[in-house]
């Protein structure tokens, strides 16, 4: 069986563009036509003539032993191909992205509401539903582990994984620490030299990435032993990682090529359905397709780590940081997923983008019994941004200064220090960023004499015309890393080829690099024709016949891979001229690719290249790797840990309905440093679209969990922005080139959603004068909270 | 499952009787759901879709018969004049896409508490009817014995609901809904009111804030009551504070909320308060205004 | 069962519908238009947006056997014969308004019906029009920017026509 057979597979072959449009500018993205026209192949829409529908029985317990399974009624239902379990499993019973903890299907206990428990395939999606009913697991219901107090007391509340079952360096119920310590850390010496000390408890929901494209697959059993499988995913190479040893296969028997992603913000880093396609296509020698359902979706990735912080800020009269001492504590849920890198984030950009002398900081992850956490953009960042702005605000209340003000007293700039020791050693422009937010004209004030309810809050509800409608202003600045931090090498691979192809040169692109809607496409191809002077650029499928191209993550793929792509071109194009010296015996030192033809600066046009190039190719694949991190200590949280850091600020503008809690956000401003904007059209479009999440957390956004049991999964109870809640989005872009980056690129997907959210919610404590220590701001919140 | 697919009005009837249990379907915005998440597998699915006299409304100067599929979208096009409480409600159902397929039918079908139509058809009067339909014969509900519990009605299991009469708007009305964002949400509460100068009543009607929709009655009561006693109906003169907030007291009173994941029950009774002020203030306001134009 | 309906001008059957399914099942999965989009299932998205009879829906929401003899215009609808993006398709990719795409089938039928019935709609009007559509990537400003983008050339075009 063979890919030729799935249907709507257009983005699964090479897609051509031309443009005249390298770096810099903002060329049609290559994949925007097939999208528009419905023909776009997108994971969920992969079709095989003969296929089965897999789907999973998951639990609806958080925390119980598994007493028995009964399969057989479930085999008996027509149509049904397979039911497995973990005895199935032919391989390792466990994945996992940094710690091999979480068991593919559950074995004798389950750990969180929706761990999937056994796995059908059949005819037809409804064929299979009514066979997982037919399952019959016998449980031993135990009381769920799910507060910070009941996590830290094994002793009393029990172990979320037994002392015997841990794969790590864990112990207790926490999944992984880290403490910093900078300056003279924070005693009570320390804390007589702050003239003002305030201090808060902060707490963020857990949010989800809600991409809309539904986790998806399609798993085809091939004839070699191996099997293909068609998926949305951020990380390719990871997956099969995770992959190969559960299926007892070799990795280069386990074939993954990128289906089309409906959005990604960190929920497609782990494993979803991959391990569970692949293994009911190996059980019934057919192709297997699972789509989720939305609830579905909701038990099957991983969240926003919901947070607990404590902070405390002293200060001197006027202004100036003399200490900040914090504990953040993140409920990881039942398995590891990405925790160790969040809480790592957390620990060493839990300051702020502040120059501080004296840091303790204190940051864990917990292993419980509520829904498992990992990545979403900007994780670890976004917690502790809400917490370190909220103090900068309640500082500058105490002290009687302007809250932008007191942040310009210590904001970082180039050659600071980060309380993990790391130096700043690019462009910091922190101050200058709120300054331009706060100098971009304030939008009209309500006009109150031409209401319309659709610009009020409630809208359409029709709550208010006029009444209790307060305005409210208010800003913030965040700080995120790029790229992964802490020693690891996610370096990215890519190919280049360029040959002549219809009488003109065209060069293609060959990376795994996980297109999840960012455009890395269009830069991939804007980077070849800067680098080799061509109009012609083809987008080969990502896929692992190619090197990796690490995670669609961390905003590092345009760094990452858009500089693996520019090392391949760079190659193939000194190869190219290296050829013509041979050929023609050229001396010049000056000679570069333009237009088409190789080309002297001093001398002109040299050769084109359809004649240099002849019938020959020019291939090459080069990896990129940045410079070396190294993990910090575990005591001192010292080290240069972070590749590289991005800024943003914003300015939030905000109608609260102060009677009924209502929200509206007027406007959005974001102010962001992009080292260089490669597309400025699609940098604008992260930026307000990572403010738009933002929105979402400081609002509306919150994954329910009572008793560890998820009481929201669906899209009419977990709610995202639409339209009518979204504002006008001004985004003003600084280019001030980073030396160690490719182009000097800063990496931009993140640095919005870290710091957006801070900024509504002090234009609604603008509004208010209520002190709103919790993330999503609730209408209840509003009108019950005393002031602050 | 079994799909039928009546043509005509007596056929869907006939298959109601000889399938009791079957989900009547038009609109699918309900029942879909139900249908797609395994909520819900019934026995059979009655299409209402063909029957093209449901989509149909009529006005006789008095009284609207909606049919009970008329979708909302043109409830809130055609209907804003004599009905323009529902209009309003309408105006907050879902999306524009859920408003051209949803109607009022659907609605009183499913007998959610948190139903957008409710609060609005409450608010018109004691003289709203919902018209069931059975192959015994045609009853026509009053709207106060309609809903009996939590996603409960007064139909019988052979019935179909083919309208709902409505009378004519006499006095201004408003509808107000609280939701955690500002479009295409369900209410976390709502509240509907009118004002019936013609027999000098009031009406009312709260959304998602008791096991079914219902009305404040004592609330109507004592409005009823000021408004005859101090001659306002006749003045148009304003209310006062006093009145406006004794007013959203009582509506607040007469809810019985739960804690639930859409919000508290201490917000739903204070949210109610302050809509059923606000819709006051806003109807009485423009009455006012059409009695001083008038005088 | 067997279900037939026109779906962009041309007929289609399905047969073996199982009762329960929708519209989108059908259109995805048995007749070759995975186009619409399959987000929420329950009507809170708009992804699965097309056209039933002339009228925008959520195709999720319309059981398949209620298309009986109807007459359907999908995503893939929207582009003309020759295979050329239609003015609202190009306008999306013009502005940018695309980024994972995912929603962008559903937004497309919208913004379509909405330019047919208001060529120049305000932007209140776009946002109440486009308020059952849910974007994750884009943060809406691109797609205000697209429909602003169609608008202008539609009623451009027009002015060039009369």
């Amino acid at each position: 069986m063979s890919a030729r057979t799935i249907q709507g597979q257009k983005n699964l072959q090479n897609i051509n563009q031309a443009s005249k449009d390298g770096i810099g500018g903002s060329p049609l993205r290559p994949d925007g036509n097939l999208k528009v026209k419905g023909e776009f192949a997108y994971s969920s829409d992969m079709w095989h003539e003969d296929m089965l529908w897999g789907t999973a029985l998951r639990s609806p317990h958080p925390r119980a032993t598994i007493l028995s399974v009964d399969i057989s009624e479930a085999l008996k239902v027509p149509g049904v191909y397979a039911v497995l379990t973990h005895q199935d499993i032919p391989g390792s019973k466990y994945y996992g992205l940094e710690i091999q903890d979480q068991p593919a299907l559950a074995i004798d206990k389950v750990r969180y509401h929706g761990e999937a428990i056994a796995l059908v395939a059949a005819d037809h999606p409804e064929t299979a539903r009514r066979a997982v009913k037919k399952i019959k697991v016998e449980y031993e219901v135990l009381t769920p582990i799910v507060t910070e107090e009941q996590c830290l007391d094994p002793g009393t509340y029990g172990y979320v994984h037994e002392p015997h079952e841990y794969k790590s360096h864990a112990y207790g119920n926490i999944c992984h620490e880290q403490r910093l310590v900078s300056g003279l850390g924070v005693t009570d010496e320390v804390r007589a030299l702050a003239d003002v000390i305030v201090s808060g408890d902060y707490e963020v929901g857990m949010q989800d990435q809600a991409f809309l494209g539904p986790e998806s697959g399609l798993a085809v059993p091939a004839e070699d032993g191996g099997i293909d499988l068609y998926v949305a995913t951020q990380w390719l190479h990871v997956d099969r990682e995770q992959m190969a040893p559960v299926l007892d296969l070799p990795e280069e028997k386990v074939r993954l090529t990128l289906a089309g992603v409906g959005g990604a913000f960190g929920g497609r880093e782990d494993i979803s359905m991959q391990i569970h396609a692949c293994l009911l296509a190996q059980h019934t020698g057919k192709p297997v397709k699972i789509v989720y359902a939305r609830d579905e979706s909701f038990y099957g990735h991983v969240h926003r780590h919901p947070a607990r912080m404590h902070y405390e800020h002293g200060a001197t009269r006027d202004g100036k940081l003399v200490f900040a001492d914090c504990r953040i504590v993140l409920d990881g849920g039942a398995y590891a997923s990405a925790s160790p890198a969040v809480v790592g984030n957390a620990a060493s950009l839990g300051h702020g983008p502040y120059v501080i002398p004296n840091v303790k900081m204190h940051a864990i992850a917990l292993y419980s019994n509520n829904p498992s956490c990992g990545a979403m953009r900007g994780f670890g960042a976004v917690q502790a941004a809400f917490g370190y702005e909220s103090q900068m605000d309640k500082l500058a209340a105490e002290l009687g200064l302007d809250p932008v003000e007191l942040r310009q007293l210590n904001t970082m700039s180039e050659g600071d220090y980060m309380p993990t020791g790391q130096q700043i050693d690019s462009p910091a422009p922190v101050a200058d960023l709120l300054r331009r937010a706060k100098e971009m004209p304030l939008p009209p004030p309500l006009d109150t004499a031409h209401l319309d309810v659709r610009q009020l809050p409630g809208a359409l509800s029709n709550t208010s015309h006029g009444e209790g409608i307060v305005r409210g202003v208010g800003y913030s600045v965040g700080i995120k890393n790029v790229g992964f931090s802490e020693g690891f090498d996610d370096y990215s691979t890519a190919r280049v080829r360029l040959e002549v192809i219809g009488g003109e040169p065209v060069a293609m692109v060959h990376t795994a690099m996980a297109e999840v809607g960012q455009g890395g496409v269009t830069v991939h191809a804007q980077i070849a024709r800067t680098e080799l002077g061509v109009e012609q650029v083809t987008i080969h499928p990502a896929n692992t016949e190619v090197g990796s191209a690490g995670s669609t993550s961390a905003s590092r793929q345009t760094y990452m891979t858009g500089g693996a792509v520019k090392l391949a071109a760079e190659a193939v194009k000194r190869a190219l001229i290296e050829k013509g010296r041979r050929r023609y015996g050229w001396t010049h030192d000056d000679i570069t690719l333009a237009g088409g033809k190789v080309v002297s600066a001093r001398s002109g046009a040299l050769v084109s290249m359809v004649d240099l190039l002849g019938d020959e190719a020019i291939d090459l694949t080069r990896e990129h790797h940045h410079r070396p991190t190294v993990p910090f200590d575990k005591e001192t949280g010292q080290g240069f840990g972070h590749v590289q850091y991005t800024f943003c600020a914003n300015r939030a503008v905000v109608d609260v309905d102060v009677e009924l809690g209502l929200v509206k956000v007027v406007e959005l401003t974001a102010v962001q440093d992009v080292g260089k904007a490669l597309n400025p059209l699609s940098v604008v479009g992260q930026i307000q679209g990572g403010c738009t999440q933002a929105l979402g957390l400081a609002v509306m956004e919150e994954i329910i969990v009572r008793d560890g049991k998820v009481r929201n999964a669906s899209f009419t109870d977990y709610l995202i922005p639409t339209i009518l809640d979204t504002p006008p989005i001004p985004v003003e872009i600084l280019e001030l080139p980073d030396p160690h980056a490719p182009y000097g690129l800063r990496g931009v997907g993140e640095a919005p959603t870290v710091s957006a959210t801070p900024s509504i919610v002090a234009a609604i404590r603008n509004a208010t004068g209520l002190a709103l220590n919790r993330i999503p701001v609730r209408p209840e919140h509003l009108t019950t909270e005393l002031p602050g | 499952m079994e799909f039928l697919r009546p043509a005509t009005w007596d056929e869907a009837l006939a298959a109601k009787a000889e399938y009791p249990t079957a989900l009547p379907i038009a609109g699918g915005t309900d029942v879909m759901v139900e249908m797609n998440f395994d909520v819900h597998r019934p026995s059979a699915i009655l299409d209402l879709n063909r029957i093209t006299e449901l989509t149909q409304w009529s006005n006789d100067g008095g009284v609207v018969r909606l049919g009970a599929s008329v979708p909302y979208a043109r409830i809130i096009d055609e209907l804003s004049g004599p009905l323009p409480g529902l209009a309003l409600a309408a105006h907050t159902v879902g999306s524009p896409q859920i408003r051209n397929r949803g109607g009022v039918g659907g609605n009183l079908g499913a007998a959610s508490p948190a139903g957008d139509s409710h609060p609005a058809l409450l608010a018109a009067g004691r003289d709203v009817f919902v018209e069931a339909a059975s192959v015994r014969g045609t009853r026509l509900i009053p709207i106060d014995d309609f809903y009996v519990g939590v996603k409960r009605n007064s139909l019988a299991a052979d019935e179909l609901i083919r309208a709902v009469h409505i009378p004519v708007a006499d006095g201004p009305q408003q509808f107000s809904k609280i939701g955690t964002r500002n479009a295409m949400v369900i209410a976390v509460c709502a509240f509907g009111f009118a004002l019936h100068p013609k027999d000098g009543t009031v009406g009312t009607g709260i959304g998602s804030a008791a096991p079914t929709p219902r009305r404040a009655v004592e609330a109507e009561e004592y409005l009823r009551g000021v408004l005859a006693e101090r001659g306002l109906w006749e003045s148009g003169d304003l209310l006062g504070t006093e009145v406006i907030q004794r007013f959203g007291e009582l509506v607040k009173a007469a809810a019985s909320p739960i804690d639930d994941v859409r919000g508290t029950a201490d917000y739903r009774r204070h949210a109610l308060a302050v809509m059923a002020r606000r819709t006051l203030t806003w109807t009485w306001n423009d009455y006012s205004k059409q009695i001083r134009s008038a005088a | 069962m067997r279900v037939t309906f026109t779906a962009n001008g041309k007929p289609v059957e399905a047969d073996d519908v199982w009762e329960g399914e929708s519209l989108l099942y059908v259109l995805r999965e048995r007749v070759g238009l995975p186009g619409s989009k399959n987000a929420c299932e329950q009507g809170e998205c708009g992804s699965c947006t097309v056209y039933l009879d002339g009228v925008p829906v959520c195709s999720c929401l319309v059981a398949a056997g209620q298309v009986q003899d109807r007459e359907v215009r999908t995503v893939e609808g929207l582009t003309d014969e020759n295979g050329e993006l239609g003015l609202v398709q190009q306008a999306f990719v013009d502005a940018g308004a695309v980024q994972c795409g995912f929603c962008t089938p559903g937004l497309l039928v919208q913004t379509d019906a909405l330019l047919d019935q208001d060529a120049q709609p305000s932007d209140n009007d776009i946002r109440e029009a486009l308020s059952g559509n849910l974007c994750r990537c884009t943060g809406y400003e691109k797609i205000m920017d697209a429909v602003r983008l169609a608008s202008a050339r539609k009623c451009a075009g027009k002015g060039a026509s009369e």
